[in-house]
C-alpha cells in the first residue's frame, strides 16, 4: 500500500491542474460569449492568402 | 428637425496604453454574418485595436486609438452596415464584467475539484473501514482531506458567510446562517476526531454541501445576470440622452446622468423629453400619456413645465432643467416611490421563511440530542459527535436548492414568452395573486395613437394631407403617414409651432393641424370630441373647402378583451385605475366590460386604491407603464410593466414585458402558479427527507455513507423536480425572445 504515498499526491496534481485550466479560462473570458463562439470557426478571416 | 453632435468624450473610457474603450448596444445582430460584417468593417478604420461583438449580450466592445478615428466614425460606419449601435452611459452600466458571477462560479470550481477528491478518499475509508484499513492509512486519508478541505471551506464559503454575517448583523436569520454554522462545526469536529484517530470525519460531508448550495446560488445569480444585461440593453437602445446646449449655444447630446439643474436642453419636435424642467422659448404639443396618463395633446408655451418621459410633439422646445427644485412631479412620484418599497421590503421569501422555521427547529434538535445522550449516560464527546452529525444530516442542502432550482427554471419559461424579471422572488408573489389593478394608457392600450377610422385611401383630401404630414415629427403626423401611405412630400411647407402645417397646393392654401388652425369651429369639435371620448383631433383644409377632422385614439392591444376574459374566468377580480378623462375609461371599460374602473387618478390615489385594496387582505398584481403608475408598481404586492414603460417605472417594478400583446400578463400568472406549486413540493421532499434522516442520526446510526447518500439523492430529487416544469409547456409560445426583434420593437414604441 506504500505506493499510495505517490499515487495520491499525483491524483490530487493532476485534479489541481484541470481546476487550474478552468479558473484560467474563465479569467481569459472563454465563457463571456456561448453563442458567438460556434459561429466564428466557419469565420474564414484568418486563413492565410485569403484575399476576398 | 435639429442636427446636434453627441458628446462622445461622456461615453468613452479610458483603456491601457492611451486607447479608449467603448461598449455598445447593437440592434440586429443576427447571426454570424452580421458578427463577421461588424468586426471586419469596423477593423478596416485606422487606430482600431479591438472590436469584438458578443452574440450572447448582442453587444460591442471596441478599443482603439483616439487621435485617429472618432467614437462617432466608428457609430456611421456601424449604421453605414446597417446596424443601429447605442453606447452605454458608463455611469447606468453597473459593470462592465459580471464580477458577482465570476467569483461564484470560481468558488464553484473550487469546491467541486475539492468535493470529488474528499469524496474519493472518503469512500475508500468507509470500504476500508468495513474491512481491514490499517490506522495509519486512514489517518493519512484523513489529513489529506483536510489539507484539502480547510483551504476550500475557506475560500468557497465566503459567499454564505458573507450573507450569514450580513443578516446576523441585521439581527435577522437567513438560510445562510445553518449552512455556515454546519460547515464549520462539521469541519472543527472532522479535524479534532483526526486528531484523536477516530473512524469517521466529514469533511466531504462539508464540502460537498457548499458545492451543492453553490451550484444553487449560481443558476440563482445567472437568471437575474440575464434579465439585467438585457433591461441595459433596452436602456442603451432608448437612448437616454439629453441635447445640452452650452453657453455658446453649440448643442451636444450628453447622457442624463451628465446633466445638471439649470443646463438648458433641446428639445426637439418628436423627441421624448429627457428631463424636468421649464420651458424657455418655444411651442408644442406635448403628449403626456407617460407621465398623467390621460391620452390627449396639451398645448405647451413658454413658462410651463414639462416632464421627463413625455413626447414633444412639433416644436422645439429649450428647456431648463429643474430637477432637484424638490417641487416636480418626479420627485413627487419618487417620493411615493420610496415609501411603497420600504412596504414591499417586508415580503419575505419562501426560502426565507423556511430558513426561520428550519434554524431553530435544527439547531433546537441537535441541542436535545447533546442533552439527551449526556442524561442517557454517555461522555460529552460522542454525545457532541452525534448531535452535529443531527447538524450535518439536516444542513438545508436541499433547501437550498428547493427554491432557486424552481427560480432559474420558470424564469427560462417566462423569458420565453416575453417576460423579463427584475427580481426573482417575484415568481412567489405572481403566484398569491387574486385582484389586477390595470393602468389604461399604455398598458391596455397601445402606447402609440391610431386613426379611430379606416381612412379610403382613394380620398384626396387624404392622400395630400398626409403628404403635407411627411414634414413633421409631430406624433400624430406619422400615424397620419402611416396611414395614407404618403410617400412623395409637398414642396415649400411652413411649420407654425404649435399649430400645425401649411403649404401652397394647386393655388388654394393647405393646411394641417390643429382643428382651431383649420378653422374649424368649437362647437363642432366639441360634437366629435364626445363621438370619440378622449380623441385627440387634427383637421386637414383645403381652399374654402370644409375643414376635414380626423380624431386619433390610442386603440387597445390587440389581444386586450380575450385576456381580460381569460383572467376573469380564472377568478380574478379586475380593476381599471386611469389618469385618463371620465369618457375615455368608460369607453375602454365597456369594450373589455369590466365594471370596476376609475379615472383622473393621480399617482397618490392610484396608490391609496391599492393600499385599500390591501387593507381588505387582497393580493393585488399592478399592470402599468406611466410615471403616474411607478408608485403603485412598488407598492403593490407584485407588478407588471410593458417594456414602452418610462425607465422608473420599469425599475419599479417585478417584471418587465416585450411585444405588442397583453398575453404575458396570463402567462405570467399562469407559470407562478406552476413554479409556486413546484416550490412547495420541493420544500416538501427537503422535509421529507429529514422527517426520515434525523431520527435516525438523533439515535447515533447515521454513518457519513448514508449522510453523503441521501444528501445527494435529495437535491438531485429537488433538481429533477423543478426540471418537471419545462414538460408540458412544449412549443405553445409565440416565437421565442431572440433579442433583435423585441428591442426593436420595444424601441419603435418609443422613438
Amino acid at each position: 500500500m506504500d505506493v499510495l504515498i505517490f499515487l495520491i499526491p499525483i491524483a490530487l496534481f493532476l485534479g489541481a491542474l484541470g481546476l487550474a485550466a478552468f479558473l484560467w479560462s474563465l479569467k481569459s473570458g472563454q465563457y463571456d460569449d456561448l453563442e458567438g463562439a460556434k459561429w466564428r470557426i466557419l469565420d474564414d478571416d484568418d486563413l492565410p492568402g485569403d484575399n476576398r | 428637425m435639429t442636427i446636434h453632435q453627441r458628446d462622445w468624450e461622456a461615453f468613452v473610457t479610458p483603456a491601457k496604453d492611451g486607447a479608449v474603450h467603448m461598449d455598445l448596444a447593437v440592434d440586429g445582430i443576427t447571426c454570424a454574418a452580421c458578427m463577421g460584417e461588424i468586426e471586419r468593417g469596423l477593423k478596416r478604420l485606422p487606430g482600431i485595436r479591438s472590436a469584438r461583438v458578443n452574440l450572447t449580450s448582442q453587444r460591442l466592445a471596441v478599443d482603439w486609438v483616439e487621435d485617429q478615428t472618432g467614437a462617432e466614425e466608428i457609430v456611421r460606419e456601424l449604421s453605414r452596415l446597417g446596424y443601429t449601435a447605442h453606447p452605454f452611459d458608463p455611469a447606468s452600466q453597473k459593470e462592465r464584467q459580471d464580477q458577482t458571477g465570476k467569483q461564484l462560479l470560481r468558488c464553484l470550481a473550487v469546491a467541486g475539484f475539492a468535493g470529488m477528491n474528499i469524496m474519493l478518499l472518503s469512500v475508500s475509508v468507509w470500504s476500508g473501514n468495513a474491512t481491514d484499513i490499517t490506522p495509519e492509512t486512514r489517518d493519512f486519508f484523513h489529513w489529506l482531506s483536510a489539507l484539502i478541505a480547510l483551504p476550500t471551506v475557506a475560500y468557497a464559503g465566503r459567499p454564505f458567510v458573507r450573507s450569514a454575517f450580513g443578516a446576523l448583523a441585521a439581527g435577522r436569520l437567513n438560510m445562510d446562517v445553518p449552512i455556515v454554522i454546519g460547515v464549520f462545526l462539521a469541519v472543527a469536529l472532522s479535524v479534532v476526531q483526526t486528531l484523536q484517530h477516530h473512524h469517521h470525519a466529514y469533511f466531504e460531508s462539508a464540502v460537498m454541501l457548499l458545492f451543492f448550495l453553490l451550484v444553487g446560488r449560481y443558476l440563482d445569480h445567472n437568471m437575474r445576470g440575464r434579465t439585467r444585461s438585457f433591461a441595459e440593453n433596452i436602456a442603451a437602445l432608448k437612448a437616454e440622452v439629453a441635447a445640452r446646449i452650452d453657453i455658446e449655444g453649440s448643442v451636444r447630446e450628453v447622457p442624463l446622468s451628465k446633466i445638471d439643474t439649470g443646463d438648458l436642453v433641446l428639445v426637439a419636435g418628436g423627441e421624448r423629453v429627457p428631463v424636468d424642467g421649464v420651458v424657455e422659448t418655444g411651442q408644442s404639443d406635448i403628449d403626456q400619456s407617460l407621465v398623467t396618463g390621460e391620452s390627449m395633446l396639451v398645448p405647451i408655451n413658454p413658462g410651463q413645465r414639462v416632464y421627463a418621459g413625455t413626447m414633444n410633439g412639433s416644436g422645439a422646445l429649450h428647456v431648463r432643467v429643474e430637477a432637484a427644485s424638490g417641487a416636480t412631479l418626479l420627485d413627487e412620484v419618487n417620493r411615493l416611490l420610496e415609501t411603497a418599497s420600504q412596504a414591499k421590503s417586508a415580503y419575505v421569501r419562501i426560502a426565507d421563511r423556511a430558513a426561520r422555521l428550519y434554524a431553530p427547529l435544527v439547531h433546537g434538535a441537535a441541542a436535545l440530542t447533546f442533552l439527551g445522550w449526556l442524561l442517557a449516560g454517555m461522555t460529552w464527546q460522542p454525545a457532541l459527535v452525534i448531535s452535529i452529525s443531527v447538524l450535518i444530516i439536516t444542513c438545508p442542502c436541499a433547501l437550498g436548492l428547493a427554491v432557486p432550482a424552481v427560480q432559474v427554471v420558470a424564469s427560462g419559461q417566462l423569458f420565453r414568452c416575453g417576460i423579463l424579471l427584475n427580481s426573482g422572488d417575484a415568481i412567489e408573489r405572481f403566484a398569491d395573486i387574486d385582484t389586477i389593478l390595470f393602468d389604461k394608457t399604455g398598458t391596455l392600450t397601445q402606447a402609440e395613437p391610431e386613426l379611430f377610422e379606416d381612412l379610403d385611401p382613394e380620398d384626396e383630401l387624404i392622400s395630400l394631407g398626409g403628404r403635407l404630414a411627411l414634414a413633421s415629427r409631430h406624433p400624430l403626423a406619422t400615424v397620419l403617414v402611416k396611414a395614407s401611405g404618403a410617400i412623395v412630400p409637398l414642396p415649400h411647407v411652413e411649420e407654425v409651432s404649435g399649430a400645425g402645417l401649411k403649404t401652397l397646393h394647386e393655388g388654394e392654401e393647405l393646411r394641417l393641424g390643429s382643428p382651431s388652425f383649420c378653422g374649424v369651429d368649437d362647437a363642432e369639435t366639441e360634437r366629435a370630441l364626445n363621438s370619440v371620448p378622449g380623441a385627440s383631433m387634427l383637421a386637414i383644409r383645403h381652399g374654402n373647402k370644409p375643414a376635414r377632422l380626423l380624431a386619433f385614439r390610442q386603440r387597445l392591444r390587440s389581444d386586450a378583451s380575450e385576456v381580460i376574459d381569460t383572467l376573469r374566468q380564472q377568478g380574478y377580480a379586475i380593476e381599471i385605475v386611469s389618469g385618463d378623462t371620465k369618457p375615455a375609461v368608460a369607453d375602454c371599460a365597456r369594450i373589455l366590460d369590466v365594471s370596476a374602473w376609475r379615472s383622473g387618478m393621480k399617482p397618490a390615489q392610484k396608490i391609496a386604491r391599492l393600499e385599500e385594496l390591501q387593507a381588505d387582505g387582497r393580493k393585488v398584481l399592478m399592470v402599468g407603464d406611466g410615471l403616474n403608475d411607478a408608485p403603485a408598481l412598488a407598492g403593490a404586492h407584485v407588478s407588471l410593466s410593458p417594456v414602452s414603460a418610462v425607465h422608473l417605472s420599469q425599475a419599479a417594478a417585478d417584471a418587465v414585458f416585450l411585444g405588442d400583446r397583453l398575453m404575458p400578463v396570463v402567462d405570467a400568472l399562469r407559470l407562478s402558479r406552476k413554479a409556486r406549486a413546484a416550490i412547495e413540493q420541493n420544500l416538501w421532499i427537503s422535509a421529507l427527507y429529514n422527517v426520515v434522516a434525523v431520527p435516525i442520526a438523533v439515535a447515533g446510526f447515521v454513518t457519513p455513507l448514508m449522510a453523503a447518500v441521501a444528501m445527494s439523492a435529495s437535491s438531485l430529487a429537488v433538481t429533477a423536480n423543478a426540471l418537471k416544469l419545462k414538460w408540458g409547456e412544449g412549443k405553445q409560445f409565440s416565437s421565442p425572445v431572440g433579442g433583435t426583434g423585441q428591442i426593436g420593437r420595444a424601441r419603435g414604441g418609443d422613438s
